[in-house]
């Protein structure tokens, strides 16, 4: 058993096919995740095609700098996340911290941003209920945009959220050498549910912010 | 096959070409390309995802079974807009019956 490393479990051949069951298993899991959140694409697609006036119109509320300087953010959080899964790959440890730090910030910058976005919706009336107020023909269906922004929205930071504190836990395990070249696993795994959050956003951005912004 | 390791100069690459998209993506939205629009900012958000995937991602070097998992969740997807699309979007071509 000498020739069997600690961080191998014992089903496993040797510490690459542990790898490849590890990764397929994180694939499987962000496959039900675009199934999640593609209902809430489909139900938003479904609307959008229902009522276009309306999303143009409420689309044209939302700070189009905010949201693409978010983008940029989160962008951004996704090549530091890709620097730490390399520098967890080299065997660097305080690089890897240091990359998990960054990505965290920038993680919060993104829901700082956020923050300050829904803040002006609730200032301006734009949360939906019974203080909703909108402007022009089409107060009723921009509840419905306005639903959907904050749900997709919503469940979006939430999954930044959970992203934090799964980052929070890769830290304390790098503090505590739990990785090495040979095993870096949740860096790994954790680095794509990252890159997952940054490819909801990608397509959060044109839906949600850019309808119809020449007219 | 052992882990394939991504160079550094490739993640700035791949982080500058998201950029340069997100760019695009916004300035192009204030355009009038008519309902050429939608279809090029989800052309952009396809192209963006795509690099994250292949590149921050490393499914371009990942097993066949990965590319598998990625192919069956995007089929999904388009089964599930794609059959609700069939539905909304063919309602006003045929108009009802009379009586109704």
């Amino acid at each position: 058993m000498s020739d069997h490393p600690s961080t191998l479990a014992h089903h496993f051949d040797d510490l690459e096919q542990q790898r490849a069951a590890s990764s397929l298993g994180m694939w499987l899991f962000l496959v039900t995740e675009i199934m999640f959140f593609g209902g809430l694409f489909c139900g938003y697609t479904v609307y959008r095609w229902m009522y276009p006036g309306a999303f143009a119109a409420s689309s044209h509320e939302l700070d189009i700098w905010l949201g693409a300087f978010n983008t940029a953010v989160l962008l951004g959080s996704s090549l530091t996340m890709a620097l730490g899964v390399y520098s967890a790959q080299m065997g660097r440890r305080k690089a890897l911290i240091a990359f998990l730090l960054l990505t965290m910030l920038l993680g919060s910058v993104f829901l700082g941003i956020k923050y300050v976005e829904y803040g002006h919706k609730f200032h301006e009336h734009l949360v939906p209920g019974a203080h909703f107020e909108f402007a022009g023909p089409f107060e009723r269906e921009a509840q419905i945009f306005f639903s959907f922004y904050f749900a997709m929205t919503g469940m979006h930071a939430l999954h930044m959220v959970i992203g934090l504190g799964l980052l929070t836990a890769l830290v304390v395990m790098a503090l505590r050498g739990s990785f090495s070249r040979e095993y870096y696993t949740p860096v790994d795994m954790i680095g794509l549910y990252w890159h997952f959050v940054d490819i909801v956003w990608i397509f959060l951005f044109p839906l949600l912010y850019l309808i119809d912004r020449h007219k | 096959m052992s882990e394939h390791i991504v160079s550094v100069r490739t993640y700035i690459v791949i982080f500058l070409a998201l950029l340069a998209l997100t760019f695009v993506t916004t300035e192009i939205a204030f355009v009038d390309l008519g309902p050429l629009n939608i279809v090029v900012a989800l052309v952009i958000a396809l192209c963006k995802a795509a690099l994250v995937v292949l590149f921050f991602m490393h499914v371009r070097w990942s097993r066949p079974i990965v590319w598998l998992n990625v192919l069956a969740g995007l089929m999904w997807l388009v089964i599930l807009l794609g059959l609700i699309l069939t539905d909304f979007l063919s309602r006003d071509w045929i108009a009802p019956p009379r009586g109704f």
